[in-house]
């Protein structure tokens, strides 16, 4: 300390005590400035789930109870996550006019997307679930198409045809047609499993896998969808070409041959 | 065409009696035959402008034809494959495929409707009759064949020289024996490996996604995964023989959701494995109802529970769909505790 002491009158004291006191300031700048930033952001998320509370008891509460725990005539929404919200309001599904269906059907959805937004924020604050996708992971940039076909067949075609045009289910329910549903909405049903419909998560069915698919269902059924074959005749395969077949092709033969024999080629007409 | 240009012994009132011959009502046969109707003449019969007609007709068919053929060839070296073109009502469809169509349908068509209208208008349509004749041939006839088959028979020997008939005999019921022997190429026997799958124990579970093996943490409750064993890969020469019985589909449960005591043994902190393949005619069975816990076939809508043993609760098929025990290593991945412990798939005549 003697030495630091004896040096304060060097010609280069000011200076060192200068940068020092630059340092500090920058230091502490840094370790402030973020933390009001983060608290700012706090403030409006806060306001965000403060919106989707009210949204919240209005429009679900009566169902899936007060807190999001759920009743007899819904689920628990703890731990569903953003995504599933954001699934289910933003097709339509949800709110429900009845629990009793077989299966609650996609309908224009009531709720602007900045309504549903604020409702799952609501919802994620219950407890952690799967957040709703960003567009570069549902986006069909860098996608391979045949490696989501191959998917698409192994994990979803069972139940949602090999082209996606949905099909049935026991007693009334069904999978639903995937033609021109929004591709977030085809990653967030895979990534929560709504309603029946297993969950694919991440763990099991990377991001890529869902890209993926997703790009695949781009390319086989959506109105950007290039049909070589012309008529789908409903893309089920054998079973209506078939029907169509039979139905046209021998109908127009059997009408042909009548109207042949059925015409006279004698000069006298009897 | 007016009536004027035909010649009188061709109009129809000119001939119109019957023609061939007509019996008289006897003792034998009490209704008299009426014999056959009044031809009636066709326009081309008695207009010769008519047939010229009918004639350029047909032959305008084979012509069309004939371009339809050029215009079938014509299009296969003209137009690009991935060309697509929009027709009403079909829609958008490959430009290649629909004038290939249209056109070997118009040729093929073309030639039929020629044909046809050739036989209708122009080829004779006079009414002929053919009498039926028995079947049995005459007394003569037949002693001729009687005589030349004995006649054939003695000249060859047939009954003197043995040897030669003995032969003859053991060379014709040797022959077919070739054939009953290529029928081992309907085999080999499956033996035991209908009961046997690729599963053994400290087998890892493959996601069919990944190609990684899993992790219990990895099954979320709810979701479906697809798994096959450690070391089968789809190069491989026999994949799809073994991934027809060895394929696999995990789902996990509540333990407390789990009734049937041997599956929740054979669990893995509630997911269970469960075989793929229907035990009806062995369709690939994953239509999961994740709330419900039902798998149903899309065949023929037999439907399994899976959070009761996988016990048949609809349908055809006639058992629960085979389990199998999976539990977990000491790196922490999921394995098979053995291979399944009954046969997978369809029943067979010797399963019991």
């Amino acid at each position: 300390m003697k030495k630091l002491s004896a040096r304060r009158r060097h010609p280069l004291a000011a200076v060192v005590v200068l940068l020092l006191a630059l340092a500090a300031t920058g230091g502490l700048y840094a370790a402030f400035a973020p933390a009001g930033k983060a608290q700012a952001d706090e403030t409006s998320q806060s306001l965000t789930i403060k919106e989707g509370q009210k949204l919240y008891e209005v429009g679900c509460a009566s169902c899936h109870g007060t807190g999001g725990q759920g009743s007899s005539d819904g689920p628990s929404l703890v731990g569903v996550g953003a995504a599933a919200v954001d699934f289910q309001v933003g097709t339509g599904r949800m709110p429900a006019s009845s629990s009793q269906m077989a299966q609650i059907p996609a309908k224009k959805p009531i709720y602007t997307q900045a309504q549903i937004d604020q409702l799952a924020a609501y919802v994620a604050s219950l407890g952690a679930g799967p957040n709703v996708p960003t567009k570069e992971q549902y986006s069909k940039e860098g996608a391979d198409i045949a490696k989501g076909g191959e998917l698409f067949r192994t994990n979803c075609a069972q139940c949602h045809n090999f082209t996606g045009k949905g099909g049935a289910l026991t007693k009334g329910k069904y999978a639903p047609s995937l033609e021109d549903v929004a591709p977030k909405h085809i990653y967030e049903a895979m990534q929560t499993g709504p309603q029946n419909m297993p969950s694919f998560p991440d763990t099991t069915m990377t991001e890529k896998n869902k890209k993926d698919i997703i790009a695949y269902l781009n390319a086989v059924n959506s109105s950007e969808t290039e049909n070589p074959g012309g008529l789908e005749l409903g893309g089920l395969g054998p079973v209506s070409e078939g029907l169509f077949a039979w139905i046209f092709g021998l109908g127009a033969l059997i009408a042909v041959a009548v109207w042949v024999a059925a015409r006279t080629a004698k000069a006298k007409k009897s | 065409m007016s009536s004027q240009d035909i010649p009188e012994e061709n109009l129809p009132a000119a001939q119109d009696h019957p023609h061939g011959s007509v019996s008289v009502a006897d003792e034998e046969t009490p209704f008299a035959d009426p014999g056959m109707p009044p031809h009636e003449h066709r326009a081309q019969d008695i207009d010769e402008r008519a047939a010229k007609r009918s004639e350029r007709a047909v032959a305008l068919l084979f012509t069309i034809s004939m371009l339809a053929t050029l215009g079938f060839i014509a299009s296969y070296v003209t137009i690009p494959h991935d060309k697509s073109i929009f027709v009403f009502p079909i829609g958008h469809i490959s430009a290649l495929n629909f004038a290939l169509g249209l056109t070997l349908g118009v040729a093929l068509f073309c030639i039929g409707a020629g044909a046809v209208h050739w036989a209708r208008t122009l080829m004779s349509d006079v009414e002929m009759v053919a009498e039926r004749h028995p079947i049995a041939a005459d007394p003569a006839t037949r002693a001729q064949v009687f005589e030349d088959f004995h006649q054939g028979a003695a000249e060859s020997g047939i009954g003197r020289r043995k040897l030669i008939r003995n032969t003859m005999f053991g060379a014709l019921a040797l022959v077919p024996l070739s054939g009953v022997m290529l029928l081992r190429d309907l085999g080999p026997l499956p033996h035991s490996s209908l009961r046997h799958t690729l599963w053994a124990k400290g087998k890892l579970l493959v996601n069919v996604n990944t190609n990684e093996p899993l992790r219990p943490e990895d099954v979320a409750v709810g979701s479906l995964t697809f798994a096959k064993p450690e070391g089968l890969e789809e190069t491989d020469e026999d994949f799809q023989n073994e991934i027809a019985k060895a394929a696999l589909m995990i789902v996990r449960l509540l333990p407390e959701d789990i009734k049937d005591k041997q599956e929740l043994a054979w669990s893995h902190e509630g997911i269970v494995a469960f075989s793929k393949i229907c035990t009806h005619v062995g369709c690939p069975i994953s239509l999961y109802e994740q709330q419900t816990h039902h798998v149903l076939c899309p065949c023929h809508q037999s439907t399994f529970d899976l959070s009761d043993g996988a016990r048949v609760i609809f349908g055809p098929a006639g058992h629960a769909l085979p389990q199998l025990r999976i539990g977990v290593n000491d790196e922490g991945y999921l394995e098979a505790l053995g291979d399944f412990a009954e046969p997978v798939g369809p029943a067979f005549w010797e399963r019991g």
